[in-house]
């Protein structure tokens, strides 16, 4: 989707990307916003934050950590700073956790506002090797959910057939599991991963080998991985 | 420290292979080498601890400085008065953090002294430290980052209960002169290439002002390379590919983020040297989260990284047009990380701040 996020999509807010489980406030924050020229020259931006989407966000960070086992939620903001908003959104997720008796330590499941969960988000996928590789998936009221690969539509590689399609395999995965059907995801999901370790068919972010593997070819891979298991 | 002693001489040939050296040809102006006056603040934290330590080593010099030190607090409902006058005479000073409270009640003086003193400049130089081993190679990144405004305006209020709105104001004036100054800190450092950072494609209006600033400038600097790159895929090629950045220009909350993301893929924000700088004064501090007073048990058994402060106390010595000092500090310090042997636990040594500063001022020449 080449649009920008979070427009149009109020329903949903909360974005999770199973790698590094990072739920983020999709449609307050810094991208909710009315921006206005004062006078020529002076811009001004509005970032809103709200209880009821903090609280959102933050109950769905922890109902995840606790149906997947996760030990910690930690909460992300710039609250020295901007007191008043990421105040909000501190005590936002410090009433739930209290309320689920967690404790918020070190990183594994970080629940944060819009811009930061994108920084994050993106800075988690670069550790790890790319936003070729790593899954997202959002969810709103209602049980809607829309998995996609990835932010960013790469109009450079657009129908090349190099595109690694990794991400939006794990994505579907994500769904999947969202559905309660736990045992084909698992399946799918290790046949990725056994992929991706023989080293033998990667695309070209996954780095050099000898030869680059067409993203057909690759999907072929992982569906005979698939079959065998 | 006779093993220190003993190395030094070996160190000094290693380093002079791979840097010929010659006898700095500063001509300086009668009456440049009278000691310059420098307000010094303490701090909160660690800060006393390596601005201790930065004291210790001018003296062990005879570095042509000397300090005014003041005491503030980050509790303190304002800056005293007596402290900005200090450094408004002066035109320098150096600092520790000083310790914002959290999500309520008193703004952060930190962003107060910037503001005050209109340092609409922050400098934080992140590179690759000899005997320092880190994930990533080659890598000397200098983030040039708008001080002033931006997310940290300080314009906040609630709307109705439970919905509060901050405003981010981005100014075309502020926007060209961090730009003009990350230019000519390029042009003058001989770096190749500045990058804008930005979120342009979400904050069209206001991001988009700022790159229009950068774009304007780059045009009158034909021979450095301008690009531009978004703030989430900048924080990824930071931590995957950090060797083709050199240059970085950012707007306020960007270059907070992206500044403490390059300090900690170089070694982290104990040794990254840097400093906030306007058209009149210049205020030196540790280059990447100043703001960050360090654990209590860090000041309780006193092991605090002073690297970081020294560097930056360097940095002003260069500011001050005291270039062969600066040099001998830069030198020490590099020698004491080569040697690996006095590290603070950061950096995955057990040594103390004293331990630390013993070591640099043997290692001088």
């Amino acid at each position: 989707m080449a649009t920008a996020i979070g427009k149009g999509h109020h329903s949903l807010y909360a974005n999770f990307r199973p790698c590094y489980s990072l739920p983020s406030c999709k449609n307050t924050g810094e991208y909710s916003g009315p921006e206005y020229q004062v006078v020529r020259g002076v811009v001004e931006s509005l970032k809103i934050i709200t209880r009821q989407a903090n609280l959102r966000v933050a109950e769905y960070a922890f109902h995840y950590t606790k149906e997947h086992g996760r030990e910690r939620v930690s909460a992300i903001h710039k609250a020295n700073i901007m007191q008043k908003t990421e105040g909000l959104f501190l005590k936002g997720s410090r009433e739930v956790a209290e309320k689920t008796s967690e404790k918020s330590c070190s990183f594994c499941c970080l629940v944060v506002s819009n811009l930061y969960g994108n920084i994050i988000s993106d800075l988690c996928a670069g550790l790890v090797g790319g936003l070729g590789l790593t899954a997202s998936c959002k969810i709103g009221e209602g049980g809607i959910a829309l998995a996609e690969a990835v932010p960013g539509s790469a109009p450079d590689i657009a129908g090349k057939n190099s595109a690694n399609p990794t991400t939006l395999l794990l994505s579907g995965v994500s769904i999947l599991r969202h559905l309660n059907l736990h045992d084909k995801p698992d399946q799918i999901q290790n046949a990725i991963l056994d992929t991706i370790a023989e080293g033998k068919y990667r695309t070209a972010d996954l780095g050099v080998f000898p030869g680059f593997f067409s993203r057909s070819r690759i999907t072929s891979a992982v569906s005979i991985m698939g079959k065998l298991m | 420290m006779t093993t220190a002693r003993s190395i030094i001489p070996l160190l000094n040939r290693l380093i002079s292979r791979s840097q010929p050296s010659r006898s700095v040809t500063y001509m300086h102006r009668p009456g440049d080498g009278s000691p310059r006056p420098v307000t010094l603040i303490p701090g909160d934290g660690v800060g006393p601890l390596v601005t201790d330590a930065v004291e210790q080593v001018m003296e062990a010099m005879h570095a042509p400085v000397y300090f005014e030190k003041f005491e503030v607090h980050g509790t303190m409902k304002k800056f005293p008065e007596e402290v900005l006058d200090s450094i408004r005479k002066n035109k320098v000073c150096i600092k520790g953090g000083l310790a914002t409270p959290m999500g309520g009640g008193v703004n952060s003086l930190n962003v107060y002294l910037r503001k005050e003193l209109d340092l609409y400049a922050s400098l934080v130089n992140c590179f690759n430290m000899r005997g320092l081993p880190t994930r990533h190679e080659n890598v000397d990144i200098v983030v040039i980052r708008e001080n002033t405004e931006g997310e940290y305006a300080g314009l906040e209020h609630e709307v109705v209960p439970g919905v509060v709105e901050s405003l981010k104001v981005i100014t075309k004036f502020c926007s060209e002169r961090i730009a003009s100054y990350a230019f000519e800190y390029a042009y003058l450092n001989n770096r190749k290439k500045v990058t804008a950072v930005h979120k342009a494609n979400i904050m069209k209006l206001a991001d988009g002002l700022f790159l229009e600033a950068c774009r304007e400038v780059a045009q009158k600097y034909p021979a450095i390379q301008y690009n531009e790159i978004i703030v989430d895929n900048c924080c990824m090629q930071l931590v995957s590919k950090p060797e083709q950045f050199d240059v970085m220009v950012t707007p306020n909350l960007y270059g907070n983020l992206v500044a403490n993301t390059a300090a900690g893929i170089c070694g982290g924000t104990g040794v990254m040297p840097g400093g906030n700088v306007g058209a009149e004064h210049a205020v030196f501090e540790q280059g990447a989260s100043a703001g960050n007073v360090g654990k209590d048990s860090i000041v309780a058994q006193k092991t605090a990284n002073p690297v970081a402060l020294l560097l930056s106390s360097a940095m002003m010595l260069r500011h001050l047009q005291f270039p062969a000092f600066a040099d001998r500090l830069e030198t020490a310090v590099q020698k004491v990380i080569l040697q690996g042997k006095v590290r603070t636990k950061d950096l995955g040594g057990s040594s103390t701040t004293q331990e630390v500063v013993d070591a640099v001022i043997d290692a001088l020449d």
